[in-house]
């Protein structure tokens, strides 16, 4: 017997005939070989989308924000859509690493590491809209609160776009620290079976002397267990701070108290949803199907269709309070400018994407199935996509003087900016995939015993005996067979 | 830290290593440490290991945050340069708690992975010695100090005889403090085994 159990009837975590050395080689092996052939050409297209967005960038900042399509009327377009998508797609990868710890799910520990760096990398992409928004980008250091030569003149503290300064900062730090924390371990994995001296020294410097002693593990322990926890309210509070930046203003469609929640569920579900693109890719090019098994794909499923009906229900809460509320404003521009009107279109889309697609994952056979879960997961993207120019560009396109009513559609150097992001995530992602452990080797480890599917078949034996076998063949454990007693000593614990 | 001798053994499950750590404690012998790929639940306590205090270290840091948080801004906006921003309150609690929030979290964090590097002494360019390469892969790795009192080879025959593979003997310098190099770490209490199970 191991020092847990868990039911049989529960779905193994690790699929196939694993041991914790199978388990090392299966996850690191493809650090240590040549790339293939697909990595280049993804890694060139990465890099030519980066190199067109620098550009694109470059263009904005040379004769400045003008080259983009923003006006009077529509002062926020493309740029702080993708802002907010960019945001909204990072918040996956705290919840799993961080709210799932907490609720000790055991599949997080399959994907958690591939969803933290997503974070970072699309937290990173989010940055840049804001900034390069600024217009004057060299001046972007005014939004920092200092002691200056200007009065000193300080920032201001009551302004949601302050608020978002400090929140967007924070969560990179502390994502990125609790990504690093639990990288290290399985950095020295890498460094102690390096073959190579180059190898050796860079993940020498990496996992920053890491041992394995017990004392470390248990601070690790606790240091993940708060991260955790201080990363839960916090994910929670940036994008809660994020619809702030609408909801603390006076514009129809914006001014609602709805948004917190609102916007928090839409950035699970969509970041849930780039989580499912990217690692179906990575699980069929690094063949880690036993450890990101179907099981964590149909997990993923059940809270997308959760979030994506939390968020059906915040679409239809907003039309029915735009008709009772009886504000005229309010009732036009929900029923005349969003559902109808010149930019009808993409309010249907998003209706289409995010509330009606996502239902087909209340059937078990839809959630399991891999092509559906795909194509289901770029629905869901695009559809999010689409909220954010709703909200954005319904609510400001036509206001409240009819003469200063306008039309909005990008130009070049919006789209390239746009491009360019993907460009730097997927550039991110791809030397994460190829360099870093793209699962937590340690944590799979950790659950090997009591999830992994050869594991699990021992204790059928155990399932079949009653409560008082079991109790017996403990005992007899404790007494004759003495390598174990310690194992069942810590079961009657 | 000085150079010492350790015989280190080899263990490949965790219900050998268990039962391992119990029997060797008992016969008296000090463990140094033992190194394993994963957090193995339960083994700091079998082995005597004492709590970390750095939840209450995470805890001090947050609160110096919301600290720094409150009295910066509500000095700024009082004080150093007090701004009528349309009418509204020089100190208004519901627009600071944003900022005092994520202040909170930030400091918090970053204080706590600062601390357990200096703790676990890991910094890049740290080099410790690994006394089985296979400790981070699938081996769990006891070494125990060799004292003036320690018959090696009797100790040797012990561990063979409790599941222990791989043994062997190494000096070496094992653990180095930053700037403390012959400062003798306390990590080990001296709890009995018996009031460790109870």
């Amino acid at each position: 017997m191991h020092l847990k159990y868990e039911s049989t009837l529960r779905e193994p975590l690790v699929d196939g005939v694993k041991d914790y050395h199978q388990v090392t080689e299966d996850i690191i092996s493809p650090i240590e070989a040549k790339p293939g052939k697909l990595w280049y050409v993804g890694f060139f297209i990465s890099l030519m989308l980066l190199a067109f967005g620098a550009f694109s960038v470059t263009w904005e900042v040379y004769y400045g924000t003008g080259v983009w399509n923003l006006n009077k009327t529509i002062g926020w377009g493309w740029d702080i859509t993708n802002f907010v998508w960019w945001v909204g797609i990072g918040h996956a990868g705290t919840l799993i690493s961080a709210i799932l710890l907490l609720f000790r799910q055991g599949w997080r520990t399959g994907v958690n590491r591939a969803a933290e760096a997503m974070t970072i990398f699309a937290v990173m992409c989010a940055g840049q809209f804001p900034i390069f928004h600024m217009g004057r980008v060299w001046m972007a250091f005014f939004v920092l609160p200092y002691p200056n030569t200007r009065g000193p003149l300080w920032v201001n503290f009551n302004s949601p776009l302050l608020w978002d300064v400090f929140a967007i900062s924070t969560y990179f730090t502390v994502s990125l620290l609790f990504w690093y924390s639990g990288l290290i371990p399985d950095f020295a994995t890498v460094r102690d079976r390096a073959k190579t001296k180059l190898r050796k020294l860079l993940y020498g410097v990496a996992s920053f002397g890491w041992t394995g002693s017990t004392k470390h593990w248990q601070r690790h322990e606790a240091l993940s267990l708060v991260l955790a926890g201080l990363s839960t309210p916090l994910v929670l509070s940036v994008h809660t701070i994020v619809s702030f930046d609408f909801a603390t203003s006076v514009i129809p469609g914006w001014h609602t108290t709805i948004f917190p929640p609102y916007f928090v569920a839409g950035a699970i579900f969509s970041g849930f949803a780039m989580v499912q693109t990217l690692l179906i890719i990575v699980r069929k090019i690094l063949s880690l199907e036993d450890y990101i098994t179907v099981g964590h794909m149909e997990a993923m499923n059940k809270v997308i269709v959760l979030t994506g009906s939390v968020v059906g229900c915040a679409y239809l809460t907003e039309l029915f309070m735009a008709w009772y509320a009886a504000v005229p404003y309010e009732f036009d521009t929900f029923y005349k400018y969003r559902a109808a009107g010149p930019l009808g279109w993409s309010y249907w889309i998003m209706m289409t994407c995010n509330v009606i697609s996502p239902q087909v994952f209340w059937f078990s056979k839809m959630r399991r199935n891999v092509a559906v879960t795909f194509v289901m997961s770029i629905i869901v993207n695009i559809g999010m996509w689409f909220e954010r120019f709703v909200i954005i560009c319904t609510s400001l396109y036509r206001d409240y003087l009819p003469s200063s009513w306008s039309y909005y559609r990008p130009s070049w150097p919006e789209v390239g900016f746009y491009m360019g992001t993907f460009g730097l995530f997927f550039t991110c992602f791809f030397l994460f995939a190829k360099y870093f452990p793209v699962i937590a080797v340690a944590e799979i480890k950790s659950v090997l015993k009591t999830s992994g599917e050869n594991y699990k078949k021992d204790m059928e034996q155990y399932e079949q005996q009653s409560a008082e076998e079991f109790e017996a063949g403990l005992h007899h454990d404790d007494h004759h067979h003495d390598a174990h007693g310690a194992v069942a000593h810590a079961h009657h614990n | 830290m000085a150079v010492k001798n350790f015989v280190v053994a080899s263990f490949s499950d965790e219900a050998v290593l268990f039962p391992a750590v119990k029997k060797v404690r008992t016969a008296g012998y000090k463990i140094h440490d033992v190194y394993t790929p994963f957090p193995v639940h339960g083994l700091d306590h079998a082995m005597g290991l004492r709590e970390t205090s750095l939840h209450t270290a995470g805890f001090i840091y947050g609160i110096t945050g919301t600290t720094t948080a409150l009295s910066c801004m509500s000095w700024i906006f009082n004080s150093d340069w007090p701004m009528n921003i349309g009418g509204k309150p020089h100190f208004p609690l519901p627009a600071f708690i944003p900022i005092t929030f994520e202040l909170t979290v930030l400091f918090s964090a970053v204080g706590m992975v600062l601390t357990f590097c200096y703790l676990c002494q890991l910094a890049p360019f740290v080099k410790k010695h690994i006394f089985n390469p296979r400790q981070t892969d699938d081996l769990f790795v006891m070494a125990i100090e060799v004292t003036a009192k320690t018959n090696a080879e009797e100790l040797k025959t012990f561990l063979a005889s409790i599941g222990g593979q791989q043994i062997n003997e190494q000096r070496v310098e094992a653990g180095w403090w930053f700037g403390r190099f012959d400062r003798e770490d306390r990590l080990f209490e001296n709890k009995g085994v018996e009031a460790v199970n109870a």
